[in-house]
């Protein structure tokens, strides 16, 4: 038995279902059920929260791997799948983040969401189920069924409570997410197949062979290259992020976004070492283009939440070239950078909601002169701004500078062209608050615009705590990592080496390729 | 002789004609009665299914093992859900005759003969018996110019079919003088009795068997007779028939022709690609919901070839677990379509569906499960049947067929959301007329089976394995 003695994971993971079950039997006129759904998704989610909190105080850090394992024979003794649910301390943090966003998102949509309300808490429930049962799985299948069953709660969240182009938003955010994932099918298919377990434990210490690896990183370069998103494969994120009503916006910014980047590292890197080395470069130069191009793309936008749709993917760019540093600062850089970004950006589009609440538009041009009308809002507004520049002291430098100083020990090159993405980002936050939130009111509109209300401030506050925390002592966050993130390293380091001693292999010339490029 | 292995088909085959005889006399308004009758002969049979021992009978023309139980508890529960299905509408189509349940169960007869026959007589006599029955039953509403130009339409080209399947038969017991599946797989063991042939009379029989499930390039009938037959025919063509003439295949391309895997893989290869293409690309530009069913049903026949053209057990066990998932995910669906009338009129437009979410929240979700499961999204239980399908193709190496499953499953998945999109986000129309509770209680089985699945698959997978080995010998 686990830790907590009794299946907390589990119980994380399919309390919010109950929530579900409770709202669906609710009777009553609209506005009660309305009513009661709103109330008993926050005490659910809240309560979920709570029980999530064990896993901060009862985690062991010192341990790389996996804690509060539990193990139940499932698909009818089918060799090597089992219900496996377990979390180490990479993924750990993600189960509290998606935890810590839903209740977040719920408030915020209290008063925002009007129509279908009870729809709305049931689907946002089971998203919450699916966000941590595929962070806290320890079973292929299982983190397969939650991966992709995500799917089917965000295109309803965009298709139904989005704005004017949803459905086109909706099917293209299907689509494209649906190719990636069934391409992963066939990959976890043929690990199954080979390794004949999908437990993932023992998949992390299979050693498959070079040749297999290369299809392998392919096949989950597909998928999660368009859920992280990576250039060029990012279309589906600015469509989807303007439609999405703002809970559904940050929840996709906030948690959503980390299951590709959480993919790389959980899979492509430990299991697949000689096909990530032989890809590093690609991998380099797809997150450089990110960062540099879609930072240029976001200096353009003219509607503020595709501007930091667009931000998103720039900074998972950055993710993405610190996981393929493969040394401890740049994983742990990229690791704090996903964890930030889902504090940063869940918080970015909540400010763009809160306006949007007001005046139901998030076009650049219908704004300024905010700081007059609403100061509170500008403050929250510039630290959560400051953040996503990366200002020191915020949650957003620490994943930036560690990230750039695993890069830097790769190529000189990558870790200048990686940092020009923090140059662009606050070329294009400062010039959205210039125009949004400075300069005097113009439009008759906005004269009579109201500061935030309680409800808002807290929703606001812990996100306020949480990115100074982080960004005055990251140690209680990283500490959480470091052993997982070293025994990845050093897993990497020893495949990669022994791959060296057999120098005469086939894939030996990728592999000096990527050194002849990567020094 | 054991002639007590074939007692389930005597049985329902002497309550069929009870129920006629029952119906005869009572006259006009006996459809109700003599329904629930069908129902309980059903119910009997299942039980009866359950009880029969395994062997061989009638000198090795009839067999009954795990395989035969597994298709056809699956085959009773299809067709004891398409006649619950039936009930209301055929009343209020005005084609609530007697007749439609009696039919019905003998159709069911010849299905059950279908997966126990040893012999290639007795596949060709219970096929028949089947595809006599559905041919009168897609022309119920004679005075409907749409049915008994579907039931025409579907007669003639079964005929054809039949035809061609009779030929196939004649050519291999031409070649090797034998129709008994055991003594075919003997003689077949020694390649030098393959001769060509043969193989010309074993590809007459997959273009014969190919018609009646209605894979590529024998599909054409599929989406008119679909469209034209009354839906609560539809509905049981779309659900036992395709288990029958699955597990048809399967026995005879296993057992008696398993060891030529490598003279028939290839054929079938192609006939499920061909299906997987044509499936999901033609059901895109459909307006009609039962015209996109059929093309959908065309697709997920593919899929269930390829656990077929891998030729492994998992392979076969794959089929069967995916026959499973598709039962139920469409005979829900049915359900669905069949509760589509406004006004006392029955509907069938996509668009008609718009805003269901609205006016029928529940019934919504039970048609959006359906649709996602039949695109393959999990947790949904047809996403289990393509993972047992794929896993066992991955399993032979046989990536090509793997890779094409995937992706067309993708550009599928893109119509089945449209049925979503039009049911949650396009503004509501006038509700539906209310639904009947037999219609509801369909939906809701399928829907239940549809969406805990992965609760359950251990009996379901172990059986269908058990099955699967049966088939190798």
């Amino acid at each position: 038995m686990n830790q907590a003695g009794f299946p907390l994971l589990s119980l994380i993971t399919f309390l919010p279902l109950v929530g579900c079950v409770v709202i669906m039997c609710v009777r009553g006129d609209e506005e009660t059920v309305a009513s009661n759904a709103r109330w008993t998704a926050l005490w659910t989610s809240l309560i979920v929260f709570g029980l999530s909190l064990i896993l901060w105080f009862r985690f062991d850090p010192s341990q790389p791997g996996f804690q509060f394992q539990e193990n139940i024979p499932w698909l009818g003794g089918e060799y090597g799948v089992g219900y496996r649910m377990g979390v180490d301390g990479i993924s750990v943090l993600f189960v509290l983040l998606s935890t810590a966003l839903t209740p977040i998102c719920i408030l915020s949509a209290w008063e925002a969401i009007h129509t279908r309300v009870r729809e709305f808490m049931l689907t946002f429930l089971i998203l919450e189920t699916m966000l941590v049962g595929l962070f806290s799985a320890q079973d292929f299948v299982v983190f397969y069924i939650f991966f992709e069953g995500v799917l089917i709660p965000m295109y309803l969240i965009i298709g139904v409570w989005g704005g004017a182009r949803r459905v086109y938003s909706a099917v293209k955010f299907f689509l494209y997410t649906l190719t990636g994932s069934v391409l992963m099918l066939l990959a976890l298919l043929a690990m199954w197949h080979y390794a004949h377990t999908t437990d993932l434990a023992v998949l992390l210490n299979t050693h498959f062979p070079p040749g297999m690896q290369i299809w392998l990183f392919l096949a989950f370069l597909a998928s999660f290259a368009v859920k992280v998103p990576m250039w060029p494969v990012h279309t589906w994120l600015p469509d989807a992020h303007v439609e999405a009503p703002t809970a559904g916006s940050v929840i996709l910014a906030g948690v959503l976004l980390k299951m590709g980047a959480y993919g790389f590292i959980r899979f492509s890197i430990p299991m697949l070492p000689h096909a990530s080395a032989a890809f590093a470069p690609l991998m380099f130069a797809l997150g450089v283009i990110a960062v540099i191009y879609t930072s240029l793309v976001a200096l353009a936008q003219t509607d503020m939440k595709k501007l930091i749709a667009y931000s998103s993917v720039a900074h998972m760019g950055i993710v993405i070239i610190g996981f393929f540093t493969f040394n401890p600062q740049g994983i742990s850089g990229a690791l704090f950078q996903m964890l930030s970004h889902g504090v940063v950006s869940a918080a970015l589009f909540l400010c763009v909601g809160v306006v949007y609440d007001r005046l139901h538009t998030h076009v650049i041009d219908r704004f300024d002169g905010l700081a007059n009308r609403m100061p509170l809002y500008a403050a929250v507004f510039m630290v959560f701004m400051m953040a996503s520049i990366g200002l020191p002291g915020t949650s957003g430098f620490v994943g930036e500078f560690l990230v750039l100083v695993g890069a830097l020990q790769v190529n000189f090159w990558l870790a200048l062209l990686g940092s020009m993405g923090m140059i662009l980002g606050a070329a294009y936050m400062l010039y959205l608050y210039r125009r949004v939130i400075f300069g005097v009111i113009t439009k008759p509109d906005l004269k009579a615009i109201l500061d935030l209300s309680p409800r808002e401030v807290a929703v606001f506050a812990p996100l306020l705590v949480l990115t100074l925390w982080m960004g005055i002592y990251p140690t209680s966050f990283s500490s959480f990592w470091d052993a997982s993130v070293g025994a990845v390293v050093q897993q990497h380091s020893a495949a990669v080496a022994g791959a060296k001693a057999a120098a005469m292999v086939p894939h030996g010339p990728r592999l000096v390729l990527a050194r002849a490029i990567a020094p | 002789m054991n002639w007590t292995l074939a007692l389930p088909e005597l049985v329902l085959a002497v309550c069929s004609m009870g129920v006629l005889t029952f119906g005869v006399l009572r006259g006009k308004d006996s459809t109700l009665a003599c329904t629930m009758l069908s129902l309980g002969a059903l119910l009997i049979t299942i039980v009866l299914v359950l009880a029969t021992p395994f062997g061989v009978a009638y000198h090795g023309q009839f067999v009954e093992d795990s395989f035969a139980l597994f298709s056809k508890v699956l085959i009773l529960a299809g067709s004891a859900l398409a006649m619950i299905a039936s009930l209301d509408y055929n009343a209020a189509q005005r084609i609530d005759r007697f007749e439609f349940p009696v039919l019905v169960l003998l159709a069911t007869v010849g299905m059950m003969l279908m997966v126990s026959a040893h012999n290639l007589m007795t596949l060709y006599l219970g096929l028949e018996l089947q595809s006599l029955a559905i041919y009168v039953l897609a022309a119920f509403a004679r005075d409907e110019l749409r049915s008994a130009e579907a039931g025409l339409k579907y007669f003639v080209l079964g005929a054809l079919a039949s035809g061609l399947l009779l030929y196939g038969i004649s050519f291999t017991y031409g070649f090797t003088g034998t129709m008994d599946f055991g003594r075919l797989a003997q003689v077949l063991i020694d390649p030098a009795h393959v001769s060509a042939g043969l193989v010309v009379g074993i590809v007459f029989i997959i273009a014969g068997l190919g018609f009646k499930i209605a894979a590529v390039p024998f599909h054409m009938w599929t989406p008119d007779v679909y469209e034209g037959a009354p839906t609560s025919v539809t509905t049981l063509m779309a659900t036992a028939p395709k288990v029958a003439a699955m597990a048809l295949l399967l026995r005879v391309l296993a057992t008696p022709f398993g060891h030529l895997l490598g003279e028939w893989h290839l054929i079938i290869s192609i006939v499920s690609v061909a299906s997987m293409l044509l499936g999901s690309l033609a059901a895109i530009g459909q307006w009609s919901i039962k015209r996109l069913m059929a093309y959908s049903s065309i697709g997920h026949m593919g899929y269930a070839l390829i656990g077929l053209a891998v030729g492994t057990v998992a392979g076969y066990r794959g089929v069967l677990i995916y026959l499973v998932t598709y039962v139920f995910m469409s005979a829900g669906t049915f359900g669905c379509i069949l509760a589509m009338r406004r006004r006392g009129r029955a509907l069938e437009k996509i668009a008609d569906l718009a805003g269901l979410a609205r006016t029928d929240p529940m019934m919504a979700v039970g048609l959006a499960i359906f649709m996602f499961s039949l695109a393959g999204i999990p947790p949904l239980a047809g996403f289990f049947g393509k993972l047992y399908i794929f896993l066992a193709a991955v399993q032979a190496g046989n990536w090509a067929l793997a890779v094409i499953g995937v992706l067309t499953s993708v550009i599928g998945a893109f119509y089945y959301i449209r049925v979503v999109k039009v049911m949650y986000f396009d503004p509501a129309e006038e509700a539906f007329d209310p639904r009947p509770a037999a219609l509801s209680f369909v939906g809701v089985v399928g829907g239940l089976v549809t969406l805990f699945f992965f609760l359950f698959p251990g009996p379901i997978v172990g059986a269908a394995q058990a099955a699967a080995q049966v088939l190798l010998g």
